[in-house]
């Protein structure tokens, strides 16, 4: 009885968040993962385990490892170059530039406009029609003499074509990675610095000793972070060209076999696939954190 | 936090606030059977994708005529916007699987609606076509192409039309061109005329408007039977002139901007208008959009024939509306039904929305400009009346969006044997 009291207000106060949790996020999973393993097709519910048959069939479908392949050079790119922009403009701000908090706030700002009107801006700006139809980057690069730079962009006919997807994205998440590395910058303790300094430490090498190691937390959540966006991205590629093979991704074929086609088995199946992807981002760095957390 | 002291308050905290927590959590939906009007004013929810330009002032029109009809019934308009109503067929789909049906909904005429029949969600209302005197003036192809196992699902309210195939004159004379061509070899032929003056032949967009060129290019090589054919079995995919059809489709996308393809199909039309371009094929829909947004003249800014191989052809695509099976206000939505089936409603919805009315009775004064064609075509009984693919009539989601996925490969990489290969393994597997 004793033991009860101690361990019973905190359980009643975490378990409307684990009530809620596990119906919505585990209670769905499980019931998604049975979805898939019907034959489900059409408005009539029908869970009757069908075997894996959803599964089996995926590798064979173009369009699915058509999708996956976008994904992944999405991905790739998006997640490396918001990194690396991400990176260098925190560098700069950290330099206590003057007007830090306008450039902050300007750099910031991308991410609070919804994907829709970004890839509705950015469709425009890369735009790859020709003559008087010519718009946007293109037609910049045109007139600064540049028009080797133009090019066919999320249209391209090569498999780079997602990575033209990476651009508006990246253009929206480099100020919140920013905002991080600057936290995570900010977080050095100057008497660090200084005291590699007295050691006789160039800058390049106070960076790489002293702050780079403490920066790989921050890059560990940025990364985290861009890359489960980076596989969920719906809108961006919906509303940048809806139902082209060139940027489809997985999240998009899911949609549209479910909702249109009314293939519910089949949209679950790569519903399931698509949490096993992310997980494989996540978990590792959960455990990864979780250790650290107990070292401390 | 005197008042609060000890362990057992503690817990008696915890416990209130996880008890809020989960009743705030789990409340919430059931009032809305206490406001829909058992007793108090009766409502009707109908439920659609019109939302744009045209098509909402049209919507409103005949809701105004509604209303005024029925006073003591409230009205309630839940449209969901986008796509040529693939977001409201989503949200429709949630709405059918949790058994909350609108009152009544909108779906394209055909086998759009099979899985809604299939899954016994919408009432069948041939009692209502008799009543109304409805078999008479609806043509007879349409109802054979919207009856399904014998039974008539859906009562449709307007009829658009797919083969339109929408030119600058100004370009063609430019270009030293007489007229639009009649056949797709001609085109062909007039494409090398227009691309020597600097103007692209055929403007295109995305997924969906490459999917009508291609319905309308089948239609207008293969003919209106054995295009039929395609949909119910009777005609071969890989037969050699269905192949011939397909390659010529890859002959015709060469010849028009597929390589910077617009995002939706008005940006595919600016370039005709502004000059650049000379044609596109889209549904009649397009003329709201030339004459209404763009502010431009009919016949000498803009104008349109049958498209290429299709003259003496309709092929047709059409908005109904359905009895849903546990519909909250089945009279309301009765009343509704009628009123869109009318005479009186269809011509009160369609000169406003840019369409024609599905019967044959309507008044042919309230049709002018570009909507006088189509007019006396539908109501011409020797008009060939055949269904769209692109939108809704002559395949059902499944199968269509096997076709899409298919579709998506072929322009891609212009394989036609591929093409109708997926096209007949996609049949044989949603269609049996």
């Amino acid at each position: 009885m004793h033991r009860l009291r101690r361990w019973a207000p905190g359980l009643l106060l975490v378990s409307p968040s684990l009530i809620l949790l596990g119906i919505f996020v585990y209670g769905f999973l499980g019931w998604n993962l049975r979805v898939s393993l019907s034959d489900w097709r059409g408005l009539r519910p029908d869970y009757a385990y069908a075997g894996t048959g959803n599964y089996r069939k995926l590798p064979d479908d173009t369009r699915f490892t058509d999708d996956v392949q976008n994904v992944l050079v999405f991905t790739v790119v998006f997640v490396v170059g918001t990194l690396v922009v991400g990176f260098l403009l925190a560098t700069l701000i950290e330099r206590r530039v003057r007007f830090e908090g306008f450039f902050r706030g300007v750099f910031l700002f991308p991410m609070a406009i919804s994907f829709i009107a970004t890839a509705i801006v950015w469709r425009w700006l890369l735009s790859n029609a020709q003559g008087n139809q010519e718009t946007g980057l293109n037609k910049l690069f045109g007139q600064l003499h540049l028009g080797f730079l133009a090019n066919s962009w999320f249209k391209s006919k090569t498999m780079w074509a997602p990575a033209a997807i990476a651009l508006p994205a990246g253009w929206a998440l480099s100020g919140y990675v920013m905002a991080l590395f600057l936290a995570g910058l900010r977080g050095v303790p100057d008497d660090l610095r200084e005291a590699a300094r007295v050691d006789g430490a160039n800058e390049p090498r106070v960076f790489w000793h002293v702050v780079r190691p403490m920066l790989l937390p921050v890059l560990m959540s940025a990364v985290v972070i861009l890359a489960h966006i980076s596989l969920k991205t719906f809108d961006l590629m919906f509303a940048m060209d809806v139902e082209s093979r060139k940027i489809e991704t997985p999240a998009l074929y899911m949609w549209f076999t479910t909702f249109d086609g009314l293939n519910f088995s089949r949209g679950a199946a790569i519903a399931t696939l698509l949490v096993l992807g992310i997980s494989v981002v996540t978990v590792p760095y959960i455990t990864y954190s979780v250790r650290s957390e107990r070292k401390r | 936090m005197t008042l609060f002291k000890g362990r057992k308050a503690r817990a008696t905290i915890a416990g209130v606030v996880t008890l809020s927590l989960l009743l705030a959590a789990c409340g919430g939906d059931d009032d809305d059977d206490a406001s829909s009007g058992k007793g108090g004013k009766k409502e009707f929810e109908f439920f659609s994708w019109w939302t744009g330009g045209g098509d909402s002032e049209g919507k409103e029109a005949l809701l105004k005529l509604y209303a005024d009809e029925n006073p003591d019934i409230k009205v309630v308009d839940s449209a969901v916007a986008g796509g040529a109503g693939t977001n409201a067929q989503a949200e429709l789909a949630n709405r059918l699987l949790a058994d909350n049906p609108p009152d009544s909904y909108q779906r394209h005429a055909g086998k759009e609606l099979a899985a809604d029949i299939e899954a016994d969600e919408v009432e069948p209302l041939d009692s209502l076509y008799d009543d109304e005197g409805w078999k008479d003036v609806f043509p007879e192809s349409l109802l054979d192409l919207i009856t399904v196992d014998g039974k008539l699902y859906s009562v449709p309210v307007n009829i658009h039309r797919s083969n339109v195939l929408w030119y600058n004159p100004a370009v063609l004379e430019e270009a030293g061109i007489a007229a639009p061509p009649k056949t797709w070899d001609e085109f062909l032929s007039q494409a090398k005329t227009l691309e020597a003056k600097g103007k692209t032949a055929l403007t295109i967009g995305p997924l969906w408007t490459q999917e009508h060129l291609l319905e309308n290019v089948l239609l207008g090589e293969l003919g209106a039977d054995t295009y039929s054919g395609l949909w119910d079995g009777s005609t071969d995919w890989e037969s050699a002139d269905v192949i011939a059809a397909l390659d010529k489709y890859t002959e015709i996308l060469k010849h028009s901007n597929i390589d910077s393809a617009a995002a939706d199909w008005q940006p595919a039309i600016d370039p005709i208008i502004e000059g650049d371009a000379a044609y596109n094929v889209m549904g009649d829909w397009a003329d709201t959009y030339f004459r209404v947004e763009k502010k431009l003249k009919w016949e000498t800014d803009y104008n349109a024939t049958t498209a290429p191989g299709t003259a003496g052809m309709f092929n047709f695509l059409s908005d109904t509306f359905t009895l849903p099976k546990g519909a909250k206000h089945r009279d309301a939505a009765m009343t509704w039904l009628k009123l869109a089936g009318s005479k009186e409603g269809q011509d009160a919805f369609n000169p406003v929305k840019g369409s024609i009315p599905a019967r044959t009775d309507g008044d042919a004064s309230l049709y002018t400009g570009y909507l006088k064609t189509p007019f006396e075509d539908w109501t011409n009984p020797q008009t060939t009346i055949v269904g769209s693919l692109a939108h809704g009539v002559v395949a059902d989601n499944a199968w269509k969006t096997e076709i899409d996925s298919a579709l998506q490969e072929f322009v891609e990489g212009g394989n036609s044997k591929d093409f109708a290969a997926a096209v007949t393994s996609a049949f044989e597997d949603t269609q049996s």
